[in-house]
C-alpha cells in the first residue's frame, strides 16, 4: 500500500516527459474552466422551482398551498420561486444548504414524508428547521427583496408601520418572528412564541 | 336529421354568443335581487370587479350593542382552521401587550354553562362566523334600520307633546 502511494508520489512529482509546460497549463485552465461552469450549472439547475417540484412530496404539499398566497401571484407579477425564500444567495452560503440538502436525497430515498398523512406528522419539525434558520440569518431571505431601508412606512397600513417602525427597525425582531405561514399553511402551532 | 341536428347546434352556439355579450353582472335591477345568478346556468357570466377591503384599523360603531364588531383591516391569507388560529396571534388576552389589538370579549372564553375556560371556547373559535371585514360597497338593497337610541328619543319627544 505505502509503495503504491509513494509510486503514485513519484509520477506526480517528476516533470512531464511528454507534454509540454504550454500544454499543461492551458490545458488545465480550460479544463478548469470547463469544470467550474458544469459545477455552476449543474448547481443552477437545482435552483429551479421545476428541479424542486420534480418531487411529488414537493409539488402535491407545499406548491399547491404556496400558489394561492401573494409569493406566487399577485398585481405585478412579481414572484418568489422556491429557492429565493429557501436557498441562500450568497454562494459559501449556498453551498452548505446544498450539502444539508443531502439528507433531503435521504429523505426522498427512504420516503420520510412520501404521503399526505407523513407529511402533516412532520409539517411541524420541517417549519420549525425553516424558522429557527430565517431566525439565525435574520431572515436574510426575506430581505433579498423586502429592504428595511427602503420601506416607505406612509405606504402601510397603520398596524404594519406600527409594528415596522419599532420592534422590526430596533432589531428586537426579525420577519420570521411574525410572518410565520405566509407561502405554507401553518402546522398546529401550540407552544409557539406568538400563537 | 343530420340537418336538423347541424342546425340546432348553430343555432344554440349563436344563442350563447348573444348571452355572453349581453352579460354584464355590475347593475341588478331591484326586482331580481333574490337571485345572485343573472344568467343561464350554461353561460360563465364576466364577475364584477373585486372591490378593495377596508384597512383603515378604524374601530366601526357597532349599529346595536350586541353586533359584533366588524374586523377593521385585511385578513387575507389568514388561516383559521383546526391548527392555528391566526386571529388570536393578536387578539388573544396574552398577546394584546406586543400587539395592542382589542381583547376578545370575556364571553369567548365562556362555555354555554358560562363556566370560563382557559382558552377560547371551540364555539367561538372560527371568529369569521361572526366577524367580517368591511368593503366601501354600495347598498344592494336598502335598508332601513334604525338605531335603538334614535327609537328612544323619538318617544321621548313623542311624550313630551
Amino acid at each position: 500500500m505505502l509503495d503504491k502511494l509513494k509510486k503514485i508520489w513519484q509520477v506526480l512529482n517528476r516533470p512531464s516527459v511528454h507534454y509540454s509546460l504550454g500544454f499543461l497549463t492551458l490545458g488545465g485552465f480550460v479544463a478548469g474552466v470547463i469544470f467550474w461552469g458544469g459545477f455552476n450549472t449543474a448547481l443552477e439547475a437545482t435552483n429551479q422551482e421545476a428541479f424542486c417540484i420534480g418531487c411529488h412530496e414537493m409539488e402535491n404539499n407545499v406548491y399547491q398551498e404556496l400558489q394561492s398566497t401573494i409569493h406566487f401571484t399577485n398585481r405585478s407579477g412579481v414572484r418568489a420561486t422556491c429557492p429565493d425564500c429557501h436557498v441562500p444567495h450568497n454562494w459559501t452560503d449556498k453551498i452548505a444548504r446544498k450539502m444539508q440538502a443531502s439528507k433531503e436525497v435521504w429523505g426522498k430515498v427512504f420516503g420520510t414524508i412520501n404521503t399526505r398523512e407523513k407529511f402533516e406528522s412532520k409539517r411541524r419539525e420541517l417549519a420549525e428547521h425553516e424558522w429557527a434558520r430565517l431566525k439565525a440569518n435574520d431572515s436574510l431571505e426575506c430581505r433579498n427583496c423586502h429592504n428595511f431601508t427602503y420601506m416607505d412606512f406612509t405606504r402601510q397600513s397603520p398596524r404594519a408601520a406600527q409594528m415596522h417602525s419599532t420592534s422590526l427597525a430596533s432589531g428586537e425582531k426579525t420577519c420570521i418572528d411574525c410572518h410565520k405561514g405566509i407561502a405554507h399553511h401553518l402546522p398546529d402551532m401550540a407552544g409557539v412564541e406568538g400563537f | 336529421m343530420k340537418t336538423f341536428k347541424l342546425v340546432s347546434a348553430f343555432s344554440a352556439l349563436a344563442f350563447s354568443a348573444l348571452m355572453i355579450t349581453s352579460v354584464t353582472a355590475a347593475s341588478i335591477p331591484e326586482d331580481k335581487i333574490d337571485t345572485l345568478r343573472q344568467v343561464p346556468i350554461d353561460v360563465e357570466p364576466t364577475p364584477p370587479a373585486m372591490q378593495a377591503v377596508l384597512n383603515k384599523d378604524i374601530k366601526e360603531v357597532r349599529n346595536y350593542p350586541m353586533q359584533p364588531p366588524v374586523i377593521p383591516h385585511k385578513i387575507d391569507g389568514y388561516q383559521l382552521d383546526l391548527k392555528v388560529n391566526k386571529c388570536m396571534a393578536c387578539h388573544a388576552r396574552q398577546r394584546t401587550g406586543d400587539s395592542q389589538a382589542p381583547m376578545v370579549s370575556v364571553t369567548h372564553y365562556m362555555d354555554r354553562d358560562n363556566n370560563f375556560l382557559a382558552e377560547l371556547s371551540p364555539r367561538r373559535y372560527f371568529c369569521t362566523q361572526c366577524h367580517v371585514p368591511q368593503l366601501d360597497a354600495k347598498l344592494l338593497v336598502e335598508n332601513d334600520f334604525v338605531d335603538m337610541d334614535h327609537l328612544i328619543k323619538a318617544n321621548t319627544v313623542q311624550k313630551k307633546h
